[in-house]
């Protein structure tokens, strides 16, 4: 039993980090309509911006958390303006090809500036809480009170703003969008900015749970992009639903299969649901 | 003054063949405009052209004199002519009332008096507002199109199609709602394919046929006139 419930926990760890990349994958996809194969690039990025500011300059980590997501949503952009921007009138498989050139980009200069090697934000180990014998990290916690605070910030914004509600009703029909005047650039700006400062969060989660190293996000982009399918592409709320799910089934294979088999497990989902009900469970946008 | 000009219109979609080749057609203010013809003459294609939907590669359109030649969609907003486009006119999965807030997007002020007037002509729009436009019937589904349309209280309003498969008790509603929406002073420039009502409450009409005008005369003599019985009319 108390290996179930360690099972569990470490399930809603992980799934509610791969949610957060889901999100924005299923965002992107709802407005533009194409696979975006450096999210999980953005997420590493994110997570070295945090390093710089939290280990090599010493601030607070909620300020470099902050300022990470901020660096990383303008490092999206201005992608979207110098790249993908000029591509959006091509068919969505350029604009895939082009996004797995711009992943393999961010990695290189990340490589290059930080190294290769495995890096971690705090030296030392902190000692785990034990609960009725089940064992909790404390950054566990805060992992999981972010989560919970992004994704509630994340509803609010698409239900009870203009811009949020816009967006949704970009993701529904673009032309139509246009039609009532509603600035669909400037949505599409909005868009990345929301999704690459949660795939910040994202990475800088996974960074505090194991440690930073170049192809952290590369690694989740499987799972990631398994959650957003399970969801519903184009249907963030579904992702949110289907990063829990990718996340418990990668946890509980452990108990039948190797460790090193879990990525397969996210891998054998998206491919069944693709198979199944390429619509998600939700019914997304095919 | 005409509030819409559209004079020798040419264009296509992308770099395909023109569809249009040289269509004009004008809406003064506060008139019904109907265009009629047979299916693929052009009509959508030439009210996506005042939307700047298509590629225009000839021929001027103003409003209010201004040129709005090849202007984006949401500049076109802008200058208050509001369009419903033939199919997928409402966002399925917002509410009926986000429906309504987009239509109202460009606005500064709140939209609180417009949103009512549009429950009033609309009253089950009303009931609905808390359900998704997706759910709705076709008929409701129109209505929210219309309203939303309404919203940014246009000098001028696009019809394409507006009682398109729906029960005669509906469409003969929906008519009678455009009537309505014209006496408030908004100019209406509608598409459709009930050719005998349109014409009937129309004050001039527009026959299309493969992307050139072929007739243009008030709506009543447009229902007198022979080949408009013999080609829309069933003879
Ligand atoms: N998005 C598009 N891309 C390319 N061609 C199009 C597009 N939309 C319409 N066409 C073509 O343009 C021509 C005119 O179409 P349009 O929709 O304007 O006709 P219509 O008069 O509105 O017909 P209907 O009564 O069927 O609505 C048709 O030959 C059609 O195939
Ligand atoms: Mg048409």
């Amino acid at each position: 039993m108390t290996e179930i419930l360690q099972l569990v926990i470490y399930g809603l760890v992980l799934g509610s980090i791969i949610s957060l990349g889901a999100i924005g994958v299923s965002l992107i996809f709802g407005i533009l309509r194409f696979a975006h194969f450096a999210h999980g690039d953005l997420m590493t990025l994110g997570a070295y911006f945090a390093l710089v500011f939290y280990g090599t300059l010493e601030l607070p980590m909620p300020v470099a958390f902050v300022v990470a997501l901020a660096l990383t949503a303008g490092v999206a952009v201005l992608l979207d303006k110098l790249l993908y921007r000029q591509l959006r009138r091509s068919s969505p498989v350029i604009l895939l090809i082009a996004s797995v050139g711009v992943a393999l980009m961010v990695r290189s200069v990340i490589q290059m500036v930080w190294g290769t090697s495995n890096v971690v934000y705090d030296q030392g180990i902190t000692m785990p809480y034990v609960v009725w014998g089940l064992r909790i990290k404390p950054d566990w916690l805060v992992i999981l009170g972010g989560v919970a605070v992004l994704v509630t910030a994340v509803h609010i914004f698409l239900q009870h703003t203009t811009m949020g509600k816009a967006m949704r009703a970009t993701a529904d029909n673009m032309d139509l969008a246009r039609i009532s005047g509603i600035d669909t650039e400037r949505v599409v700006m909005w868009t990345w900015i929301l999704g690459a400062a949660l795939a910040a969060a994202a990475g800088i989660f996974l960074g505090m749970d194991t440690r930073l190293h170049p192809v952290m996000g590369w690694r989740m982009l499987l799972p990631v992009f398994a959650a957003a399918i399970l969801g519903g592409i184009g249907r963030p709320y579904g992702a949110i639903v289907g990063g829990l799910i990718i996340g418990f089934a990668q946890e509980f294979s452990t108990l039948v299969l190797p460790p090193s088999y879990k990525t397969a497990v996210a891998f054998a989902i998206m491919v069944i649901m693709l198979v199944v009900r390429p619509t998600g469970l939700f019914r997304g946008r095919s | 003054m005409s509030l819409l000009q559209v004079s020798e219109l040419r264009g296509g979609y992308g770099s395909g063949a023109d569809i249009l080749g040289g269509v004009s057609f004008r809406v003064d203010p506060a008139e019904i405009v109907v265009m009629i013809g047979p299916n693929g003459a052009g009509k959508s294609t030439a009210m996506k052209a005042v939307f700047g939907l298509m590629q225009v590669r000839g021929g001027r359109l103003t409003y209010k004199d201004q040129d709005i030649t090849g202007l984006p969609p949401h500049r076109v907003v802008r200058h208050g002519i509001c369009y419903v486009p033939q199919e997928h006119n409402v966002f399925p999965t917002l509410t009926v009332h986000e429906n309504l807030q987009m239509g109202a997007f460009l606005r500064k002020d709140s939209p609180a008096r417009e949103m009512e007037r549009v429950y009033e002509l609309f009253p089950p729009l009303k009931e609905k507002r808390r359900q998704e436009a997706g759910t709705l019937s076709g008929g409701q589904r129109q209505m929210v199109a219309m309203g939303r349309a309404l919203m940014l209280d246009p000098g001028l309003l696009l019809l394409d199609e507006p009682t398109a498969g729906l029960s005669p008790k509906f469409m003969g509603m929906i008519f009678e709602r455009i009537q309505e929406i014209n006496a408030l002073g908004i100019g209406i420039l509608m598409v459709e394919q009930n050719a005998k009502q349109a014409l009937g409450m129309c004050h001039r009409g527009y026959v299309l046929a493969q992307g050139h005008n072929r007739l243009e005369d008030t709506g009543a003599n447009l229902l007198a006139n022979r080949e408009v019985a013999e080609m829309f009319l069933g003879g």
